[in-house]
């Protein structure tokens, strides 16, 4: 406002110097100082007054923007002859000029070389002025359509959030209608106006506004015509076959802002969903529902704790469910667990309060169905990671002192007869997983000198691993020490191989995504995509990876599953879950290396030297071109047994990934616009 | 006076034989009805006079000639200036109609000398003539009117000598501004500032002190105003800014450029911010020369700033400066300032600072004495059968009892004449034609269907954008009945849309049109061709940007000003321009048309805003005063009077009988843009580059109220159809609606207040806004209500 300006007048003239350039320019040689000076500030003088004209035509003009055409006509009211020749890039295209007693209108028209004409491609016509018709207002609120700015942008992001949360902790409060009306009545802010308008007032007719005691208004179930649409396309793309789709859908997910309304929709369809699949044991639509999860905690502009009591079952379930896949022994469920217990962690640091008591009581659950002797082994891996996911806190107390027993356990299946060889995977995996969580939180508890036989005493059969990968996780930390801002990535011992290899598979719609021929002796990939149409490809060379990532790009931090398996060369080939969380946008080929730093895509790695790449990417829309960055494994790795060895962890929706050529190291080929450093490399042991 | 003044429109429509009944030029007899000799001044170069030229001197027919015979000043081709008309503010006497005669001689315009002297000598009779009818009126009224017509300055030239009774009361109120002697010479040189009579007026400022002291006095009076009482230093405070200026201008004119540096340098902080683009102008006028037309200058020389001070203040100020002798000061006080005091308590600082920030002060309180007919003229009976022929058609069973009460009560109200409603003829009207019958009897249809709005239902907004205009939309306006939006672009073409699925015909060519049996009962139909429907027309004709638009009420004209400085009537039937409407030389910034049609007015940079006649290819009158440029104009509901905002920050309501100024409203901040009248007819809203809306009681000639809540320049506003909701739309890409109702609701408009003038304006204006509503980059140009309360809002989007 006017009051607030300062006032500031400056008293520029032009420099003398300039008047003599132009009177040069005019032929006149020779000018003196002081008439320079004289010329300087009358013509200093003359412009401010043609300068100020001109504001006037630019307001009446109903511009915010000065043209030159501005300056013409304040030209013109003084009498002066415009300047021609100026256009500012919306220019009009004829001009007048006037002399010799005559008034003409021309075109301005300069001499064009045909040939030039003719030669460059038509451009496109400039389109005509029309007039187009939209609902700015309707009964005082404002529609969330695309002619109207999008109610977040126009004032304060967060407002609509904070005001959702508001509502969402305290709806009896008598406050709240208040807000409503007082939002759009007082102008509090435009952006609290529309986002708050729209939806809730728009149903409630404007009488029932006034009514001075309402309980809980928000009994709005009603979308608008667009809001269906777009919660429709959205659905269909997150569960649908297409990878590049979903990423999109996954991307309005978690960004857009103004969601809210058709969040009750979402939430039941996440839960509806879940229910569904788990008995069909459909684990890629699993999957997909998960991420969605993901995109709706990632996006800053929905507070989603109305909706948790809908939510946490439905991930739960990913978790701790005794069967999440037709084929249990090939299928990696691992990873849909790991990243369910991922987003548990979340949902509890977000909205876990002393009223709702969310932690303890998830808490509880995994604790409850980790002790049952009965619990079979997935649901066993489940509970754990899901409480290892909780911090090392939770570790500390509820894990470790459970170690002993459950490596007793371990071993009577790992050691023990052959009953079954998915209880044998399932062992694995849990004892995988509990080395990978311990090692760092008894990294720190313990004091550095690692002793196998301390080890063995205190955590039974488990001790020996534990204690190496107790060993690795203090490199770790010293090398992280360095390297700021790494997150850890641990890699679980190797284990017997998992092999599986890839049916080829036509349609790209099927939803159970990995069908796995019996082809069990073979070391093959395992490749949970996230795409589903991956093209049939068998791939002849060893490599092998798994790649799960979720490839929303709005989360400060992302989490990756990949799996990596190391080359099938050798006999042992190992297969490592692994999991990493990239704090970063999106994620990139990492180079990690331990000892000696190779360049990897050349160097097949020594035994001393272990190479890895960890890829974490999908590349938001990317057809072939971004995914199937790939790269073989370094050489026939040394199957000095104990070490997982340069394991390469490739990233690619497709699987003919592995014939593609290595990328350098640190290209962010996969997508772009990743920098190298922002990945985390990880020292393999 | 009213009763009077009627009867002279009456002889005026007799003497007027051919043609529709018209305004005639408020002659001498005129003024006579009006009463004060100062209304006299509408002489020859006034409004009518220039159509009274014209017309004594046998209709000599070509423009050129009577339009030298306007005024003295519209040799204005010499003059540049186009403030040069209506800045003539001083008092007019004999002297200055010998100076004006003299200069008439000088610049070989015999004719029009004759014509003046004539004129002159018949006002002179006029007045004589005159002056007891005024009498009767009583005398304070015909003072008024005699200072009125003076503050307002409306029409330079030759003016009748002031009549020796009416003025005491007036200068003699204003104790010490003496009007004397500034008077010799300086109307003439308003007039025309090449010539040497300028230099009379600058001389004003000859009066050599010493410029080194000004600073001193300067400060001097600053520590005496901020060492005063607290009651006493917001009204003294008012004194800084025109002291300030004169001081400036008075270093600078006598050639003092370091000293006139130096003193701007160090106080121009003071003053207020609302006049920083003001200083601004300042700033950069550092020679003598610069002064020789530089409009702001000429504005401040020759009007006096107007500053409105309590008895108890001024006692103070005068004893302060006359103790110290400080005999520059109190020139320049004497001379430049018009000190408006007032009996009573001085007034708050926030008082003060809601009615001031216009280029030429407050407004003195006389002019604003003055009675304004404010409202609504009676309806005319509309033929029942009609009504009942079109409701049987609609084949509404109940209907027609439902509408019959309504009709009725319709009619009753219709029949009780307001009683602030002017005479139903005071000026005359067009007549109803059948198809404005029909117009009418659809729009009391709509009306029964229109929403109620309020507080607690807010009208549904539709936003027309004009896509792909690349900012070159410049204006908007839409019919009464929604059915055509035509836009103005600065590409000097209008743009007409149907937005009604009735698409825009022209009429066939005339020989397609003699093969038509006018007989038939559809031939309206038929002399329309199908051939040329199209939603959109495009009017080429002008040569410069469209910055006004305005439809008649009947849908078959359009107006259009444009920068060419012409106003351009376009048929709606035919796609064709009518008529080029030249008076204006400058860029025309708006034109409308009246609520009845025939009538329109324009407004532009030439500072005068003229009224019009559709038939008549000149002015019926000119309504001269404001400083700057005339930003926008409006027709009052009754069509009685008009209202101009301009860039000197103040609105005018203009009397369209008799071309006198009824009301200056200050308060504005900022060149004012938009106004709107409310339906009633009782209030105004005005808005203006400052973001602000201001409303004003139109009777009581207060501001009642102040709408905060844009940032930016105020281009639209308009009241729902019922007055309940006041909608505005602005370049900060918002369309605000407010409670109009709530915003008239508690006016104190009690005996005090509009004695004094003093306002109080409530806390907050929040309260009133009851919705916001952003578009996306889209200045909102234009707002409309249908007749069913749907709000239109229009503008060009403009990517950014």
């Amino acid at each position: 406002m006017a009051e607030e300006k300062k006032l500031k007048l400056s008293n520029t003239v032009l420099p003398s110097e300039s008047m003599k350039v132009v009177a040069e320019s005019m032929g006149i040689a020779q000018i003196q100082e002081e008439t320079c000076q004289l010329l300087t500030d009358e013509v200093s003088y003359r412009i401010k007054e043609i300068a100020q004209d001109a504001l006037k035509f630019m307001h009446m003009g109903k511009r915010q923007k000065l043209t030159t055409s501005d300056i013409d006509y304040a030209l013109k009211l003084k009498n002066v002859e415009p300047l021609y020749g100026f256009h500012a890039q919306e220019f009009i295209p004829f001009r007048f000029a006037s002399g010799g007693g005559r008034e003409l209108y021309f075109y301005e028209e300069k001499e064009v070389d045909l040939s030039d004409i003719i030669n460059t491609p038509l451009p496109r016509v400039p389109l005509d002025v029309c007039l187009k018709a939209h609902w700015l207002s309707i009964e005082g609120c404002q529609p969330a359509i695309p002619e109207n700015p999008p109610p977040a942008v126009t004032a304060f992001p967060p407002a609509p959030k904070e005001q959702q949360k508001a509502e969402a902790t305290e709806p009896l409060k008598s406050t709240k209608p208040g807000q409503e009306e007082d939002g759009p009545l007082k102008g509090k802010g435009q952006g609290a106006t529309p986002a708050d308008g729209k939806g809730k007032e728009k149903k409630a007719p404007p009488l029932l506004e006034g009514a001075p005691l309402r309980l809980k208004p928000r009994s709005i179930h009603e979308l608008s015509v667009e809001q269906q649409l777009y919660y429709k396309e959205i659905t269909e793309a997150c569960v649908g076959s297409c990878e590049a789709k979903r990423a999109e859908a996954l991307q309005s997910i978690a960004t857009d802002p103004g969601l809210y309304q058709m969040l009750p929709r979402f939430s039941t369809f996440i839960s509806e969903g879940v229910r569904v699949n788990v008995v069909q044991n459909n684990l890629a639509l699993l999957i997909y529902l998960m991420r969605m999860v993901k995109a709706l905690m990632d996006n800053p502009t929905l507070y989603l704790e109305k909706y948790v009591h809908e939510l946490i079952p439905a991930v739960m379930t990913c978790i701790v469910s005794r069967q999440l896949c037709l084929r249990p022994d090939v299928d990696n469920h691992w990873a849909l667990r790991d990243f369910a217990a991922r987003l548990v962690a979340q949902i509890c640091k977000h909205f876990s309060t002393t009223t709702n008591n969310i932690q303890s009581r998830i808490t509880k659950t995994f604790t409850k169905s980790w002790v049952d002797e009965k619990t079979p082994w997935t649901t066993r891996y489940g509970s754990i990671a899901g409480l290892a996911e909780l911090g090392h806190d939770v570790i500390k107390t509820l894990i470790l002192p459970r170690l002993q027993q459950e490596g007793e356990r371990i071993r009577g299946v790992l050691d023990g007869p052959v009953l079954s060889n998915i209880d044998r995977i399932g062992a694995d995996h849990v004892q995988s997983l509990l080395l990978k969580h311990c090692a760092p939180v008894l990294a720190k508890l313990r004091p550095p000198p690692d002793n196998q036989d301390a080890y063995r005493a205190e955590f039974g059969s488990l001790g020996p691993l534990l204690c190496s990968h107790v060993v690795k996780a203090r490199a770790q930390a010293a090398l992280q020490a360095q390297q700021v801002n790494r997150t850890t990535l641990t890699i679980t011992q190797p284990r017997p191989t998992l092999t599986l290899s890839q049916a080829p598979q036509p349609g790209p719609r099927t939803p159970g995504l990995l069908k796995v021929p019996g082809s069990i002796a073979l070391p093959v990939q395992t490749l949970v995509s996230a795409r589903a149409a991956a093209p049939p490809q068998p791939s002849p060379p060893p490599t092998k990876f798994i790649v799960m990532s979720s490839s929303s790009s709005a989360s400060s931090t992302q989490q990756v599953l990949s799996l990596s398996t190391s080359a099938p060369g050798s006999g042992s080939t190992t297969t490592s879950p692994v999991t990493t969380t990239v704090p970063s946008v999106q994620p990139i080929v990492k180079l990690v290396s331990t000892a000696t730093t190779t360049p990897p895509s050349t160097a097949p790695s020594g035994p001393g030297s272990v190479q890895k790449y960890i890829v974490v990417s999908l590349p938001p829309t990317g057809e072939g071109k971004g995914g199937p960055t790939s790269h073989p494994s370094p050489a026939p790795p040394p199957s000095s047994a104990p070490s997982p060895l340069g394991s390469s962890a490739l990233c690619g929706g497709k699987q003919e990934a592995g014939d593609s050529p290595p990328p350098a190291p640190g290209t962010p080929k996969a997508n772009g616009s990743q920098p190298p450093g922002s990945g985390s490399p990880q020292p393999a042991p | 006076m009213a009763a009077l003044a009627e009867e002279q429109t009456e002889v005026a429509v007799k003497l007027e034989s051919e043609g529709p009944p018209t305004l005639l030029p408020p002659q001498a007899g005129d003024g006579a009805g009006e009463g004060g000799g100062g209304t006299t001044n509408n002489g020859p170069n006034g409004c009518g006079g220039n159509v009274a030229a014209s017309s004594s001197a046998g209709g000599d027919g070509g423009t050129p000639k009577p339009s030298v015979a306007v005024s003295a000043v519209a040799p204005a081709g010499a003059a540049p200036v186009p403030a040069a008309a209506p800045d003539a503010g001083a008092p007019h006497d004999r002297q200055t109609l010998l100076a004006v005669l003299q200069f008439l001689r000088q610049s070989n315009l015999r004719e029009a000398e004759e014509a003046l002297r004539r004129e002159a000598r018949l006002l002179e009779e006029a007045v004589a003539g005159s002056g007891a009818p005024g009498e009767a009126d009583g005398a304070g009224g015909e003072a008024a009117s005699a200072l009125l017509s003076r503050v307002t300055a409306s029409v330079p030239g030759p003016a009748a000598p002031d009549p020796p009774g009416t003025g005491p009361s007036g200068p003699a109120a204003v104790s010490g501004s003496a009007t004397g002697p500034a008077a010799p010479g300086k109307v003439g040189s308003v007039a025309v500032e090449d010539q040497p009579d300028v230099s009379a007026v600058l001389s004003a400022y000859n009066q050599q002190g010493d410029p080194t002291m000004y600073e001193e006095y300067y400060s001097g009076l600053k520590h005496f105003i901020e060492c005063s009482l607290d009651c006493h230093r917001a009204e003294l405070s008012q004194l800084f800014y025109p002291l300030f200026v004169h001081m400036y201008l008075e270093l600078v004119y006598n050639q003092h450029e370091n000293e006139a540096k130096s003193f701007f340098e160090k106080f121009h902080g003071d003053q207020e911010c609302y006049y920083q683009d003001d200083l601004r102008v300042l700033s950069s006028l550092t020679k003598k020369e610069h002064m020789k037309g530089n409009e702001t200058m000429l504005d401040f020389r020759t009007s006096k700033f107007v500053l409105r001070i309590s008895r108890d203040s001024y006692q103070l100020l005068k004893r302060h400066l006359q103790e110290k002798q400080n005999n520059q000061i109190w020139n320049i006080v004497q001379e430049h300032l018009y000190i408006d005091i007032f009996d009573g308590m001085p007034r708050s600082k926030q008082q003060i600072d809601a009615m001031v920030g216009s280029l030429a002060g407050e407004a003195k309180r006389e002019a604003n004495k003055s009675k304004v007919f404010f409202g609504l003229l009676k309806e005319p009976e509309i033929e029942v059968p009609l009504d009942d022929e079109d409701e049987e058609g609609e084949n509404e069973e109940g209907k027609p009892k439902k509408k019959k009460p309504r009709k009725d009560s319709i009619g009753s109200k219709s029949k009780k004449q307001d009683p602030n409603a002017p005479p139903q003829n005071r000026i005359p009207l067009p007549e109803l034609k059948d198809s404005d019958k029909l117009d009418k009897i659809m729009n009391m249809k709509e009306t029964t269907k229109r929403v109620r709005l309020g507080p607690d239902c807010l009208p549904s907004i539709c936003f027309y954008t004009f896509l792909n205009a690349y900012q070159g939309l410049t204006a908007v306006d839409v019919t009464d009945d929604s059915s055509l939006i035509a836009g103005g672009f600065a590409d000097s073409t209008v743009r007409v849309w149907s937005v009604t699925p009735k698409k825009l015909r022209s009429v066939k060519q005339a020989a397609d049109l003699s093969l038509i049996d006018k007989e038939s009962d559809d031939v309206l139909e038929r002399i329309m061709d199908e051939k040329t429907a199209s939603e959109l027309k495009i009017l080429y004709g002008h040569s410069g940007p469209v910055y006004g638009a305005s439809f008649s009420p009947d849908r078959n004209y359009l107006l259009s000003s444009s920068e060419d400085g012409t106003v351009r009537l376009w048929s709606l039937q035919t796609f064709t321009c009518l008529v080029g409407y030249k008076g204006h030389n400058y860029p025309v910034w708006d034109t409308q048309f009246s609520p009845y049609g025939y009538y329109f007015v324009s407004g532009g940079h030439d500072r005068v805003a003229r009224l019009w006649a559709t038939d008549h290819y000149q002015p019926l009158r000119i309504f001269a005063g404001h400083l700057a440029d005339v930003n926008c104009t409006r027709f009052h509901p009754n069509s009685n009077y008009v209202a101009t905002g301009s860039a000197d920050r103040t609105v005018r309501l203009w009397d369209v009988l008799n071309g006198n100024c009824v009301r200056i409203f200050t308060g504005h901040k900022g060149p004012i843009h938009s106004l709107t009248f409310s339906p009633n007819g009782r209030f105004l809203a005005t808005g203006a580059t400052d973001g602000r809306v201001l409303l004003w009681d139109i009777g009581h000639g207060l501001m009642v109220g102040e709408l905060k809540g844009h940032t930016d320049t105020v281009c639209s506003l308009r009241f729902s159809r019922d007055g309940e909701i006041l909608a505005s739309g602005s370049m900060d890409n918002t369309v605000r609606l407010w409670d109009a109702v709530k915003a008239f609701e508690d006016l104190e408009t009690d005996d005090f207040t509009t004695a004094t003038g003093h306002i109080n304006l409530p806390e907050n204006s929040q309260e009133l806004l009851l919705g916001t509503y952003m578009t996306k980059s889209t200045p909102v140009v234009h707002l409309h209500f249908t007749r069913r309360n749907l709000v239109l809002a229009a503008g060009a989007y403009s990517p950014q």
